[in-house]
């Protein structure tokens, strides 16, 4: 689309543009152009600047046993919290979409847990789900033991994987019933009148006509595990009981915050950068050619 | 609809009803849990019956974790985020849209692809840019050959340094940067009708004029919408305040959690952790309540 009236001083244009692109290139662009640099050299212990080494910091990062566990990790964790929220948040917008009673107090509410900031809703979550106090611990004197986040890796990463999705029901929700509510009254109303009930009508004509808000939350829910999981992991589990919930971002933040190894951190900040664009181009390619209905 | 579905009606609701629970009960707990007092918190299970320690619970929080300073900051801070992103992506989308300068493409996809480098990728970089603001720019003169001139000319060396550490600035700058507002703003430029450029031109008013005097207020109900959610998201940042203020005077509220987990030893006071918690995470919640059509929208409109 182009504009038909536009004004000719490109100064001015320029001039407009310019604090973002300043912002841009100092902030966005010098820091990945850096850590492409860092992700190939390695610094002197004493100073001196960096040496050149290749491909060493990547082979040693693929070798090393704890990078693939961050790596399997964050998949369970990604595809777990995301089939979780995408799932619950589905139904939920369907259901409310019929606008039964009570419906408008359900479409307020329903959205609340996307404002919670994710750390504050990880030392929430940390309590509900502690097992000596809180709410879950109920279990434990029932069955003393089978609930330990603290001490348990699997019960760990059900605990952080909960806190998200809780988060991102939110979130979804919103998507998933605006998409819900540009759908046509008419077609549904058509197939109400042919005799289809309602669950015929979700499953044959809502459900397609959602796919491509499926698909943009898939993508959308998988990135964001990969970077709003950091405050629920670091205020609920700090990435153990030994190292069960470290994900990549949180081992990121380690190795060159804590660790000090700048190679290592930009290596794997380099391989995180390609999971996220390879994700977005997907994205991108497919909404280009989703189908349309209207 | 047309037909009289009873039973999954009935289920319909019950679904609703358990989800409905689902999302308050967190809430609750975080209420309930705030108002007793540290012996009845640690009860398994905890009544569900409001104690009445609430005010003492808030009060020893807000002196643990800071609160006054800390919120103070976070409004500063998310405020001016906000504030900052709807401006700049304002203006930014303004010149994609409306002049005709070469260029102007390759810039729309500079601002478009940052949304690939999302801030936890490339978060060890950033922090040594922020120690160093300026340092891009020293490397290029470096590079260039510029301050090997001027050190000759001139006798001057060139050492560009701006610190961002520690300072409202560095917490604030990085973030301001934004696709998803150009992107959104791009979009409402491209609705607004040519007549209206067209009229004004012919008035004989300039480009910052038009873009003062009839964009600005045309383009309010975006602002809302923008401001909205990037308040919200600015106030839930986490890690890049966490680097960025060691020191405890540029600290925000969301950050304090940390200081807010109950130690292992000893009877846990999660009283006092979920007062905290319920001060901190009530701003942005309130927002989206009092807000929400403008949430909504503006969350749909800038994410596709």
């Amino acid at each position: 689309m182009e504009k038909r009236a536009t004004f000719s001083s490109t100064t001015i244009g320029l001039l407009f543009a310019l604090p973002m692109l300043v912002l841009i290139f100092v902030f966005f662009y010098w820091p990945s152009g850096q850590a492409l640099y860092w992700a190939f050299t390695l610094e002197q212990p004493w100073g001196g600047g960096n040496t050149w080494v290749g491909l060493q910091n990547f082979r040693q990062l693929l070798s090393d046993p704890y990078y693939w566990g961050a790596i399997s990790r964050s998949m369970v964790f990604g595809l777990g919290s995301t089939s979780i929220a995408m799932g619950v948040a589905l139904l939920l917008a369907l259901f409310t979409d019929r606008e039964m009673r009570g419906h408008k107090a359900y479409r307020s509410v329903f959205i609340w847990p996307y404002a919670i900031a994710a750390p504050a809703l990880g030392l929430a979550f940390r309590f509900i789900l502690a097992p000596e106090a809180g709410f879950l611990s109920l279990i434990n004197q029932i069955w003393p033991g089978l609930w330990n986040p603290a001490l348990d890796g699997t019960d760990a990463m059900i605990a952080v994987i909960i806190a998200f999705s809780w988060k991102y029901v939110g979130y979804n929700f919103i998507f998933f019933l605006s998409a819900l509510q540009s759908i046509p009254r008419s077609l549904i109303e058509a197939a109400a009148m042919d005799g289809s009930g309602p669950m015929r009508r979700m499953w044959d004509i809502q459900l397609p006509l959602l796919t491509p808000t499926l698909f943009f939350l898939l993508v959308i829910n998988i990135t964001e595990s990969f970077q709003d999981s950091f405050g629920i992991v670091d205020i609920m589990t700090q990435g153990g009981p030994a190292r069960a919930t470290e994900l990549m971002v949180y081992k990121i933040y380690f190795d060159g915050f804590k660790g000090l190894d700048y190679s290592g951190a930009a290596a794997q900040s380099i391989i995180l950068m390609g999971l996220v664009v390879l994700l977005t181009i997907v994205q991108f390619r497919f909404v280009e050619r989703r189908v349309h209905y209207k | 609809m047309v037909e009289r579905t009873p039973i999954f009606n009935a289920v319909c609701q019950i679904v609703l009803f358990i989800g409905l629970l689902t999302v308050l009960l967190p809430f609750l707990i975080v209420v309930i849990a705030a108002t007793h007092d540290i012996r009845t918190v640690n009860t398994v299970p905890m009544p569900l019956v409001p104690g009445s320690d609430l005010f003492a619970n808030l009060h020893e929080a807000w002196i643990r974790a800071d609160l006054g300073r800390k919120l103070l900051n976070s409004f500063l801070f998310a405020g001016t985020v906000a504030a900052g992103k709807v401006l700049l992506s304002s203006m930014a989308a303004f010149a994609i849209v409306y002049f005709r300068f070469p260029g102007r493409m390759l810039m729309f996809w500079l601002i478009f692809i940052t949304l690939m480098l999302p801030l936890e990728v490339r978060i060890v970089p950033t922090y040594a840019v922020a120690a160093n603001a300026l340092a891009p720019f020293q490397a290029i003169l470096d590079v260039t050959g510029i301050s090997w001139l001027i050190r000759n000319v001139s006798g001057l060396q060139v050492k560009l340094e701006w610190g961002l550490l520690n300072s409202y600035t560095g917490l604030i700058l990085p973030l301001v940067a934004t696709a998803t507002g150009t992107f959104l703003y791009r979009q409402f430029y491209l609705t607004v009708p040519d007549e209206l450029a067209e009229a004004a031109k012919m008035d004989g008013s300039g480009a910052v004029r038009f873009f003062v005097d009839i964009l600005f207020p045309l383009s309010k109900p975006n602002m809302i919408a923008l401001f909205t959610i990037m308040f919200v998201w600015s106030w839930n940042q986490y890690l890049w305040p966490l680097l960025i203020t060691t020191d405890p005077n540029f600290g925000i509220a969301v950050t304090q959690l940390k200081h807010l987990i109950p130690s292992e030893f000893g009877l846990p006071d999660w009283n006092v952790a979920m007062a905290g918690t319920l001060i901190i995470m009530a701003p942005p919640l309130i927002v989206v309540i009092l807000m929400q059509r403008w949430f909504v929208r503006g969350l749909i409109s800038t994410e596709k």
